[in-house]
Formats: structure tokens, sequence, C-alpha cells
């Protein structure tokens, strides 16, 4: 300081308590904005942030039903939930992620699709102590292993979930479904409320129709978490309701004998109870695995069962539309009966070919069948009888009646998937071909060709109302829901009516010439029926293939094997109140009753004698002879 | 000049009454209640943000009795040591910044300690909050106050230096501690208004300026947070959506010690450190904040009576920096913590969990009892 000044000490201390109090304003400002700012939070907004607290402790879980049973109608388990362990990765409570992932592959199998759809998920935006999975579908050694372990490994948790299963993998996926994860599609149709915390949902068949009932009522748990998500205790609770068990009319050991007689073949069987309506095989020859499909099948896997000729995911029972040919003759008799268009006495003569406007259509036996009447027609197969019949009764009668027995129609009350088939007609023609109906379409009608198609389904169905004398009951799955629920009230309504005739005696009739087809000395299924303690009526049926499909390439025996005619063959036993009708196909099985004949009737045996051996109401009687 | 020296060479005692026991230890009881009021309700808070980890209050107690001691031992020196000591310790401090950008360690990408061989570790930032006020302080009392554009221009110099440092580092949180007590000081030392005026004048140009050259992404990011939380509530914007609704769920009385949901369930991170009086608010309210603030106030207001009443312009000019610089630790963290102000990493003082500062802050709470309690005059 310059020699001569004198501090203005009193001076600068008047400038220092201005400037504190200066200060002491700012201070008493600044903290009243902080003062102010909780005031805000606390009192003006409290109720936000209260709520916002309880949001972040409070979670709602929700607690998924347990999916109902399925089970066949004595009780053997078609369907069930088994326990799954996956394991997930909760990356932050984890020290080094690729150490532990490394560690993780001594005891499970990762594969390279794993550890690129968890590298994935680890880059997505994901809430912190969310847990992303690594493996599902632990077997038991890895279970076992990760037991022992998993102390080890901080971050690694393994979690169970109830999947379904089926026992009977092959023989079942026709004809339950399947069930698979939830995909975006569904997610809009479904109730997210119900299903949240459900995975999966039924995809097809009986898992699908009754999936409301199978599925159940979803559950409730308000519980305390903390911010890495576990559950500290449970505030509150409602018990979510589990699916109902439902039984089948299906019976597992018809349908593995249906497996077995098809085998190494393709083809279906299905197999009704007339008096119920109840399906008790529904059998699709190959089939697949369905538990590939609910956690979600492999793309080679897929592409494996997809590309394969033998078509396993392809249901033959209920989506394969094959042409009847004759297997509809006896239906056609109850056309030509009630219309009037032929009667039982009368008779024609069969040269082997018949002749109209100038085109030649031949019968299957060259030579012809002679002097036929109508139950000779049938027992026989004489197509001569009925290229005349059809062009005399005329297509409109004929597309009448078959869709009075269900052709062209799906008619099942529970059985989702299953094709219409098709009955033509004149407006179908003129509609899909823009053609008018032909002499000539009318006569391929009346043996089942040209354009008819039916599935297994519907000819069993026919069978069945056949054997039924008219009565309706449409074919369905669903036996009993085990619970409260009657099945009646499960089941859409029945909506058929009756097949009434004229005369009602003509079924008699019918019945009796689908007698001889088994049991007549020439009817066609004779061989067959032989030696059977029963009496059974059917009719056979030829289909013809008409052409490959362009992008397949065989070999010369396949190629031959694959030309050859579709056996078919219909029909039920006894013949007094009829217990079992079936309806059999054999792709490229040559004659209906060579190939097929013999298979229905080892369902006959399997059902009547075996299964049901010693059940009152069955008729065991003498092979042969004609009914009066 | 001539005055100080008369004064300087009178032995204190003789012009002194029989002073009381305070007096002797130099320390002043109404600040040291206060302080102890305020460290045991930090203890009370700290137990429930540590969760009832009893080793977290353990430790931290053993730290604050530390803290005390060592405000004890500050308060022995008489404020003339510090003034004549204030330049070496800032050629130190200085000397001490530059060797942490060159050979310094820590931890989070941050370079804030020295380790030296023989030395135990330190950071030199925390030495600079108390040092460069106290430079700041003995280089404007040197000269007639207020002082002349010239000798501002040196004296912020004087303190942007070392921000500058410490900025490097990265160490925003305490550059703006310690360029805020360096500005305090000339503040106080009374530049004129107009000069403040165009000061602020400057910061508010640098601000944007600052922005684009110097901040760093993350620093960005964290104003960005500020002003939206609720556009990254997973990410940026958790500590500060979580600690909003610890505060506001509080409501007038809180939900009770120990019960505060946010923090025990742990949604409220950092709960025992920077966000701590969002615990306090969760559990005790209103009226739990209202009282931590009076008691802050009062601390500050005793500090600021101090100031008022030192005997030299170094002791006035320092006592009133340091004050308003535990108001700004304050400001800031309740600001952060309420989302006010980003996320800056400043401590609740004397009350979040953590040794450094607790340390510094009681050595200036020494400070300013030397300055009360060495008195050379007795005032009528």
């Amino acid at each position: 300081m310059p020699w001569g000044e004198f501090k203005d000490t009193a001076g600068e201390r008047r400038v220092f308590q201005r400037r504190t109090l200066a200060v002491v304003v700012i201070l008493l400002l600044l903290m009243g904005v902080l003062v102010a700012r909780m005031y805000q939070l606390q009192i003006v907004q409290h109720e936000t942030f209260s709520t916002m607290s309880d949001k972040n402790r409070v979670q709602v879980q929700s607690v998924a039903p347990t999916r109902g049973l399925v089970y066949d109608r004595n009780g053997v388990l078609l369907a069930e939930n088994r326990p799954v362990f996956s394991v997930t990765v909760v990356p932050e409570r984890v020290g080094n992620l690729d150490e532990t992932l490394t560690e993780l592959q001594r005891f499970l199998s990762i594969s390279e699709e794993d550890l690129e759809r968890f590298h994935r998920r680890l880059k997505e935006r994901r809430r912190p102590f969310q847990e992303i999975p690594l493996r599902y579908d632990l077997n038991e050694q890895e279970i076992a292993s990760m037991a022992v372990h998993r102390h080890e490994l901080p971050g690694v948790e393994v979690n169970a979930e109830l999947v379904r299963y089926y026992p009977h993998a092959e023989m079942t996926a026709h004809a339950l479904g399947y069930v698979g994860r939830i995909n975006r599609d569904e997610l809009q149709r479904i109730d997210p409320v119900d299903y949240a915390g459900t995975n999966y949902i039924g995809k097809s068949g009986i898992e699908r129709f009754y999936e409301d009932l199978l599925h159940g009522t979803v559950g409730y748990q308000h519980v305390e978490t903390n911010a890495r998500g576990r559950t500290l205790r449970v505030l509150e609770q409602e018990s979510s309701v589990p699916g109902s068990d439902i039984s089948l009319h299906l019976d597992m050991r018809l349908q593995e004998r249906a497996f077995s007689l098809l085998e190494g073949r393709r083809g279906a069987v299905v197999a009704i109870e007339p008096e119920t309506g109840g399906v008790l095989a529904l059998a699709s020859v190959p089939g697949f695995d369905a538990n590939l499909f609910v956690t979600g099948i492999g793309v080679e896997a897929y592409r494996e069962l997809n590309e394969s000729h033998d078509k396993p995911l392809f249901n033959r029972a209920l989506r394969g539309q094959y042409p009847p040919g004759s297997t509809i003759k006896p239906m056609l008799g109850i056309a030509g009966l009630d219309t009037d268009t032929v009667t039982r006495e009368l008779t024609i003569w069969d040269p082997g070919f018949y002749q109209i406007k100038g085109r030649r259509f031949r019968d299957w036996k060259r030579s012809g069948h002679g002097w036929v009447d109508l139950t000779d027609a049938i027992a026989e197969s004489c197509d001569i009888y009925f290229y005349d019949m059809a062009v005399k009764m005329g297509v409109d009668h004929m597309h009448d009646y078959l869709t009075r027995f269900g052709f062209g129609e799906q008619t099942a009350l529970d059985i989702s998937g299953a094709l219409p088939g098709l009955v033509p007609s004149r407006e179908w023609k003129r509609a899909f071909r823009n053609e008018p109906w032909y002499p000539g379409d009318s006569v391929n009608m009346g043996i089942g060709q040209g354009f008819n198609l039916a599935t297994p389904l519907q000819l069993a169905t026919a069978t069945a109302v056949t054997a039924n004398q008219g009565r309706w009951a449409q074919p369905r799955l669903l036996r009993q829901v085990i619970g409260d629920t009657p099945a009646t009230e499960a089941l859409p309504e029945q909506k058929r009516d009756d097949i009434v005739l004229r005369n009602p005696d003509d079924w008699d009739f019918i019945i009796d010439s689908m007698k001889e087809v088994m049991h007549g000395a020439k009817g066609t299924a004779r061989e067959a029926a032989k030696d059977a303690s029963y009496l059974m009526a059917g009719k056979t049926g030829t289909a013809q293939v008409f052409s490959l499909a362009e992008d397949e390439e065989y070999d010369e025996e396949e190629v031959r094997e694959r030309l050859r005619d579709h056996a078919l063959f219909i029909g039920f036993a006894p013949i007094d109140n009829p217990k079992i009708a079936v309806a059999v196909i054999v792709e490229n099985g040559g004659s209906g009753s060579g190939t097929a004949a013999p298979l229905a009737r080892a369902m006959f045996d399997a059902w009547l004698l075996e299964f049901n051996a010693g059940e009152a109401g069955l008729v065991v009687g003498a092979a042969g002879g004609n009914s009066p | 000049m001539a005055s100080r020296d008369f004064l300087q060479k009178l032995p204190s005692q003789q012009l002194t009454q029989s002073r009381g026991f305070w007096s002797m230890v130099h320390l002043d009881p109404i600040l040291l209640v206060l302080l102890i009021g305020l460290v045991g309700f930090g203890l009370v808070i700290l137990y429930s943000g540590g969760d009832g980890r009893i080793e977290l209050v353990k430790g931290q107690g053993i730290r604050i009795a530390l803290a005390f001691l060592v405000m004890v031992v500050f308060a022995q020196l008489d404020p003339a040591v510090y003034r004549r000591w204030a330049p070496w310790l800032y050629l130190v401090g200085m000397a001490g910044l530059v060797a942490v950008l060159l050979i310094g360690v820590g931890a989070k990408g941050a370079q804030r300690w020295l380790a030296l061989p023989g030395l135990p570790r330190f950071q030199p930032s925390e030495l600079m909050k108390l040092v460069v006020p106290m430079m700041a302080a003995w280089y404007l009392s040197r000269h007639f106050l207020p002082p002349r554009l010239s000798r501002v221009t040196v004296a912020l110099l004087l303190v942007f230096i070392p921000m500058g440092l410490i900025v490097k580092q990265p160490d925003l949180g305490t550059s703006l501690l310690v360029v805020a007590s360096g500005v305090f000081v000339v503040f106080f030392a009374g530049i004129s208004w107009r000069v403040l005026a165009a000061f602020g004048g400057l910061v508010a140009v640098a601000v944007p300026l600052m922005w684009v050259f110097v901040m760093r992404e993350y620093q960005k990011q964290r104003v960005l947070t500020l002003l939206d939380p609720e556009s990254d509530p997973l990410g940026a914007g958790w500590n500060i959506i979580q600690s909003k609704t610890a505060i506001g769920s509080g409501g007038w009385s809180g939900k009770g010690w120990m019960q505060g949901t946010q923090s025990h369930l742990e949604f409220l991170p950092e709960s025992h450190t920077d966000f701590i009086v969002a615990v306090l608010a969760e559990e005790f309210g209103f009226v739990g904040v209202l009282s931590l603030m009076g008691l802050y106030l009062l601390i500050i207001l005793r500090c600021l009576y101090i100031a008022v009443n030192a005997q030299d312009s170094f002791s006035r000019l320092l006592a009133g920096a340091l004050s308003m610089t535990f108001f700004i630790y304050v400001f800031v963290n309740v600001g952060m913590v309420s989302g006010l102000l980003p996320v800056v990493g400043v401590p609740l003082p004397l009350i979040s969990y953590g040794g450094t500062s607790i340390v510094t802050l009681m050595a200036a709470f020494g400070i300013l009892m030397s300055i009360h309690t060495h008195r050379r005059m007795i005032t009528s």
C-alpha cells in the first residue's frame, strides 16, 4: 500500500455490511424458491406423486390359469400341462456377462440362434433389472445342473412355466389340434386382460374351438415389489379359475388301431357313433408331432414337415376333398326311390357301357353286369344302372338329396378346419365354370365322379345318417365338460333336419343292399366280411387320381404308385342298432374292396369285439345270409 | 499499514478482558450447537437412507468426529496465519491440480486424486475450495476496497484458472463451487453493480459457447434430462422422476421414519448420498424439509454474523465467501434433487454419506470460528 494512505476501515466495513444485506436478501429469496418448489411438489402435486409412488411399488401381477386337460372317452389323457424350465439372465446382476455365458455353456447347450436372440434383446430398450430369456425347455440333466450351480452364477434365474404336452403326439395332432405362442394377430383379437400372463393359445382343432372353455379365467395378485421387480409381499389376491377339463368321444384304442392299420400308407379313417354323432376316431396318416409346434418349431424341422411328399401337416380326414366315387350310390339310391325315378323292382340291362348323345361311358366291369335291379346295382356297384338313374333324376334332385346327407356343407358341430367338399349344381357350374349343365355331367355325378368332392368326415357323417335311417346326429368331438357346464351348453346348436322319406321302409331296403355288398354272393366287399360274427353294411368306392402336382418329381415306382386310384369304403355295424359308422380312404390304394374294406372290417372287429365286448345291445349273429 | 503493524505488536491478551471458556478454546458455541444438531439430524436420515445399515452410520459418525477435530484444529490458528500462507497454499494447490491432470488417479473416468508416495490420497480440488477464496481475499484485502477493475480482473483470473483445471478432470460440480467461492469474495469486496451486471452478461454469452465447445455429452444430457425427464424415463430421467416422486409423495408430514417406499424399495438411487434430501422429504414431509432448511438458514446467518463482525477485510471477505459457499451447496443439491437444476453431483452438506466434503466443510467452519474468536479489539 502506498505510504501515506490509510485504509478506510470503517468505510470498507460499511461496504461489506451493505453487501451482506444484499446477500441475505438474495439468500432468503433463493431459500424461498427452494421452499416454494418443495411446497409445489409435496403439497400441490402430492396426489400425483403419491400415486406414482404407489405405482412404483405396487404391481398387479396376473396369475395365469392352468389350461384344462383333454381326455378321451375312457379317461386317457390326450393333452396335459407339463412344467418346462427356462433360463433367464438379469444383466445388471451379473458380474461379467461374457464369462457368465461361457460358464453357462458348461451346463446348458446354447445354440448360435439362442445367443443371437439374447444379444439382440440385450440391446433393446428395457426396464432396469428386467430379465432376458436365454434358453427354453431345459432337459432333466440341464435342470439338475442348474440347480447345483445356480448359486455360482449371480443374475441367472431358472423359471418354470406350464406348457401344453400331447402324450400321443402324432396320433392326436390332427384330431386335437395344438396350442402355440400367441402371435400379433391373435393379440388383437383376444381380451388382453384375460390373457395377461398366458403365453399360449389354441391354434387349431379342439384346442382352438374350445379355447374359452380350456383357458379358464386369469387371477390377480397385488404385490409390493422393489425396483428390481422382486416381489416382497402379496397385498391382495384373487385366485385364477383353471380351465375346464373336457372329455371327447375319441377312443384312443380305436385311434391307435386306425394308425397301425394305415401304417406306411397315406390316408384317413373317420369313425362316428351313429346314435350320438360322437367321433370315435379321427385319423389322418401320416400325422406329425404336435409338441414341436407348442413352443415354436425350428425352421429346419418345419421345412422338413412342410416339404415331405407325404404331407403330414395336411389333415386328410377334415380337409382331404376326394371324389367319393361309388360310395354315394346308396344315398343316390335313396334319392332315386324317394323321387320315384326308380322302383325297387326296376331292372335294366347292363352291357358294360352306357351311351348318351354319342358319348360312351363305361362300367368298371368291362363285360357289364347283365340284368340288374337296385339291390344288385349297389351290391355289385354297377355303374350303368346309376348312369341311367342319374340322367333320369336330373342334377337338381341329386343335388337336393346329397345335401340332405350333409355333402357340400360343413356339418360338424365343433370340428374346426373341416372343408365342405362340393356337390355340383346348375348354378354352381354357371358360376364357377361359366358353362351350362350337360347330361354328361349328370352321368359322372351318378357314380360320384366328375365335380363331386367329399371329405372322409363327410363320408362318415353320411354313413351315420344312413345307419340312423335319416335321423341326424351332427358329428361332434366334445362328449363331456368335467365340472358344472353341461356339454350341451358348450356345443353349438344342432340345426339339421332329419331326412324324411315318403316311404320310410326305403331305408331298410337300401341298408339291405349295403348288407349284400358285405355278405352277398356277388358283393364287392364279401372278402372283407368273411367269417364275421355280426352283420355289417357298407359300400366300396374308387376315386380316380387325375394329375400330379407340377413341381413333383418321382422315380418310376413312385410315379406308378401315386397315379393309382384312391381306395374308399364306407360302412356301419351291426346292422341292427348300429354302434359304429366308418369311412376309410387309402390314397393310391387301388381298389376299394381290396384295400379299404378290410381296413374297415378291422375297425368294426376292434370296436365291437375287442373294446366293447360284452356290452348289451350288440348283435352277434351268423355271417352271410340274406335279410328278409 | 502503520495502524496494522501497531496493532499486531500488541499482545492480544493485554487488550482483552477475561475471556470465557469458549473464547479460550476458540469455538463458537452457537455455531457448534447448530452444527451438532445438523449432523445429528443427518445421521438419523442417513440410517434410513442407507436402508438401516448401521455400518454406514457408524462410518459416517467416525468421519464426522474426525472432521470436528479438524474444525477445532483450524479454529486454533489465527486468521493472520491464513492470510500469510494464502499465496503459498495457492501455489501448492495449483501444482496439485496440474499434477492431477498429468498423473492423477481416479474412478469412473475422472482423475481427481493424487496418490503421492508417503502421503495419503487427497483431492487437490477439495483443497482449492478453501484456498481459492483465501487467495482472492488476500489479494483484494491488500489494497483499497472497493477494488479497481484491474484488480478485479486479476482476482477473477486467480479464480477461473483453477476452475478451468478442475473442469478438465472432469469435475463440473466442484469447479462450480470453487468459482462460486471466489466470485463471492469479489462480490463482497464491493465491485460495482454495473460491473457485476456486465459480468453476468459475459456469463450469459459464455454459457451457449460452453454448450457447444466445452460441455461433454453426458453433461449436456443432464441438462436435457432436467428439462424433460419423461423423455427417457428408464434411463437418464430415472433419478429425477424417482426423486420427485419420493419428495411429492411425502405430503405434509411424510410417511414416517424408515417407512419411505421410494428409498427402501430401491426406486431412489443414491439415496444415502446425493439424493438423501428426497429420503428426508418422503419420510418427514414438508415439515421435515422446512426444519432442515431452517437449520441450514440459521447456520448461514450465524456465519454471516461472524463475517460482519470480523475485524479486518481479509477475515470479512473470507468469512462471507465461505458462508455463501455453504449456501451454494445447499441450494444446488436441493435444487437438483427437486428437479430445478441439472444433476451435478453436489452432496448435501454434512448429511450426505461421504468423507471428503465433510472434512472440507468443517475446516471452513473452523476458519470461521477462528475468525470469530481471535479478536484484537474489543467492540464497545
